[in-house]
């Protein structure tokens, strides 16, 4: 275990089919803690199959999906853990979580994995500021003691309402929509709405953020933006990202880690530069490799 | 045919721009006029102009109503022709004028005041009908008027938890209202329990069935769930007709006891209301005590509603109305906020239920039919999803135009004494649901009110805001 001393989310063996279809194929990878992670791929090799997984959207056909809170150490009760049929172990230093295991509400709420949405999931008729603090829903449902002290206007509530809107100023002024944040969300523009969408999930307290195309729609200057705000989510709140993207100037500056997928099948795995120049990426994407053209050409009988 | 001669004429018009410039707004109008009446022959001719009826020999024969069936197309021609001429003109003039930046410091005056206004009067109601009508007067007002429609306001507001907040389109509300009514009766007939008593009860109940009901329906949307709460409201309905031993079936539950005032029952005798505060024996004094009891219950209601709202449980359900698949990624449970919305909105209904058993004394089965659910569905729907103002006004304007339409005794002499102006409500309530869906498709106070605000509450237009999935 010693290779998988900070690993995050462990990935293992992940299948998934639809009827004959093969979506994801005995997919395996892990995301560090800290790193921002980047799931690439042509369109169709099954990316958002694999957060859908991940977020428990979909219940994987095989696989495992390992997530742990806390130190390192607990991945050793990760079999033990399997074998009990239970979702989630907790440790004097950690909690492990199975996440295929998990409903998808759950895996937000236990596990705190948040995500984002390809096409912009917001709350379109409900202000900025709502859209942040229905995030923060089961701290205050908590807090008002399952509605009944809230009803009856306990302080309790009254003052963790405040502690989150505070919080959502606090990330309302992070994404520069502060001024914004009595209008509805729907009447923003599409950035706002993107950058709007990942501020509501890391409202969710979470120890891993998947992100679905953060950048798809972005102008380059906004792009630059989205770059320098999940750097510092990384940074700054020491929280894992994994993203799909296509968008391959966000992907290499600022993933540490790189994994392609084609027709649901890894095809490469490591740091951006290697991918980069791996051959067989750049066959998934423009057809075939460089080098491979005479042999190719030689093949047709050109 | 000087109409199918002006529509030959027209085909040319593209070619020839100059003469349809030339055309009068006259000529236009009788264009128009004549379609119309065309359309309106082409529609009534089966309807009005043919009529079937048994002759002596017990035949059917084919009758022609022609003067009746031309007199009709000529006035819808004629109005037609008068729209064409002079309405229509005057809606493009005013389309066509800028739009006032500023809004009318009239309105703002009146949304800032119609809220402590409205409660003053539902207040001061019972004594401005005492003093208008009199004690003999007074009882019908206070009643008809003022107990039906509070019931139904408290109805409608209870359905837009469900409706209006969570998003979930109930057909099968009135079934919670049954639960409410038979609870209070059959407890109260068989163990004597006192309305207080009952009267959470009556709601804890009816919010289980709403529990009961929400779990098979949790992973239904649109068409699909609307379909079961009709076939849910209807079982119970058919239930309570059928279990005759329970329910007594049509016959109904009479002698359901009275609430009393604390403790001291509405009587003419000694230990009655009116002897020990020493007044002259009336029954306006019970119907007064119900009205304040409806009217508190009400109120109840909106106070709840109004603070669920700013409560995470509120927020939460808004959002499902918005997008449920976000609201999962968010880790919001949403079945349990499905069944807190249905429950809710049971539980009010079950409220109004036991007060109206109490009210009326007597309940049945013909109570509790589809009917009373599309109109509550209606009251929620015309005055807007969501909105506790407009679910009021659109119940005093539903029920009370019922209610007034019921008075409308001199109709009788204008059209004689077997025209009932009650057998025209439905008709009148398609019109206004037609007019109201034309003018304002998202119901009287279509706006949305934002339940928290950083520097300042700007409310959110009608085309943001979801309708839910159903």
């Amino acid at each position: 275990m010693a290779e998988a001393i900070d690993t995050l989310l462990r990935v293992e063996h992940l299948t998934m089919r639809f009827g004959g279809l093969v979506a994801v194929d005995d997919l395996s990878f892990e995301v560090r803690q800290g790193h921002i992670a980047a799931l690439i791929g042509p369109n169709g090799a099954g990316k958002t199959t694999v957060f859908n997984c991940i977020t428990g959207f979909y219940k994987p056909s095989e696989g495992r999906l390992g997530l742990r809170h806390g130190k390192p150490a607990v991945w050793d009760a990760l079999d033990a853990l399997t074998d009990s049929g239970a979702r989630r172990r907790i440790h004097p230093n950690g909690t492990l979580f199975l996440l295929e295991r998990m409903p998808d509400y759950l895996v937000a709420r236990q596990a705190r994995v948040a995500r984002t949405f390809q096409n912009i999931r917001l709350f379109p008729g409900m202000t900025v500021l709502e859209n942040l603090l229905v995030a923060q829903h089961n701290r205050l449902m908590f807090a008002s003691g399952y509605t009944l002290l809230g009803v009856l206007g306990f302080p309790s509530y009254t003052r963790a309402e405040r502690s989150a809107i505070d919080k959502a100023r606090d990330w309302l002024n992070r994404i520069g929509l502060l001024a914004r944040a009595d209008d509805p969300a729907g009447d923003l523009p599409y950035g706002a709405q993107r950058r709007l969408e990942i501020a509501r999930a890391m409202c969710t307290d979470p120890v891993l953020l998947c992100l679905d195309e953060p950048a798809a729609g972005l102008n380059p200057h906004e792009s630059a933006e989205l770059n320098e705000l999940l750097l510092a989510i990384r940074d700054e709140f020491a929280i894992s990202v994994l993203l799909i993207e296509h968008d391959m100037t966000v992907v290499m500056e600022i993933s540490d880690h790189v994994v392609v997928l084609d027709y649901g099948v890894k095809i490469a795995d490591g740091a951006p530069d290697a991918v980069r120049n791996d051959d067989k990426v750049i066959a998934a994407y423009l057809g075939i490799a460089g080098e491979d053209v005479q042999s190719v050409e030689a093949e047709v009988g050109l | 045919m000087a109409v199918l001669a002006h529509s030959a004429g027209e085909s040319g018009r593209a070619r020839r721009p100059n003469i349809a410039r030339e055309r009068s707004p006259f000529v236009v109008a009788l264009h128009d006029a004549g379609i119309t009446a065309l359309i309106a022959f082409g529609v009534l001719l089966p309807l009005i102009g043919f009529q079937t009826v048994q002759n002596i020999n017990e035949v059917l024969v084919l009758r022609t109503r022609w003067p009746l069936l031309f007199s009709l197309v000529a006035i819808i021609g004629a109005s037609r022709f008068v729209y064409a001429v002079s309405v229509a003109p005057w809606l493009a003039r005013r389309a066509a004028r800028p739009v006032a930046a500023a809004p009318p410091g009239w309105r703002s005056l009146v949304g800032r005041w119609f809220v402590p206004f409205a409660i003053g009067f539902v207040i001061a109601y019972p004594a401005i009908v005492l003093f208008s009508a009199g004690f003999r007067g007074a009882l019908k007002w206070v009643d008809n008027f003022g107990i039906q429609i509070l019931i139904y306001v408290m109805l409608g507001w209870g359905l837009n938890i469900v409706v209006g907040l969570a998003g979930l389109l109930d057909l099968g509300y009135v079934a919670f209202y049954a639960v409410g009514a038979y609870s209070y009766a059959l407890l109260a007939t068989h163990f004597g329990f006192a309305f207080w008593i009952l009267l959470p009860l009556a709601g804890i109940l009816a919010s289980f069935w709403g529990i009961l009901l929400g779990f098979p329906v949790l992973r239904l949307r649109g068409d699909y769930l609307a379909i079961v709460t009709l076939a849910f409201g209807e079982i119970i309905r058919i239930v309570l007709v059928n279990w005759v031993s329970l329910t007594n079936g049509y016959a109904g539950i009479g002698g359901i006891p009275r609430p009393s005032f604390f403790g001291i029952p509405f009587t003419a005798d000694d230990n009655g209301f009116a002897a020990v505060f020493g007044l002259q024996f009336s029954p306006i004094y019970r119907t007064i005590f119900l009205y304040y009891v409806i009217l508190a219950l009400a109120l109840l209601t909106c106070f709840v509603t109004v603070r669920l709202r700013r409560l995470p449980v509120g927020r939460a359900w808004e959002a499902l109305r918005e997008d449920e698949i976000a609201c999962r990624s968010l880790g919001i449970n949403t079945t349990n906020t499905k069944l807190t919305a249905f429950a809710m909105g049971a539980m009010f209904a079950g409220f109004a239920g036991s007060f109206f058993a109490a009210r009326q004394g007597f309940i049945s089965p013909e109570s509790f039919t589809f009917l009373e659910s599309a109109t509550i569905l209606s009251i929620v729907v015309l005055g807007g999803m969501g909105s506790q103002i407009g679910v009021a006004i659109a119940a005093v304007v539903m029920i009370g135009g019922t209610e007034i339409m019921r008075q409308l005794d001199f109709l009788k002499d204008i059209f004689g004494s077997t025209f009932d102006p009650t057998q025209y409500r439905m008709l009148l309530f398609g019109f206004a649901m037609v007019a109201i869906m034309i003018w304002r498709p998202r119901g009287l106070v279509a706006t949305r009110s934002p339940s928290v605000f950083l520097t300042e509450r700007k409310t959110i237009a009608a085309d943001l805001v979801k309708e839910g999935h159903g």
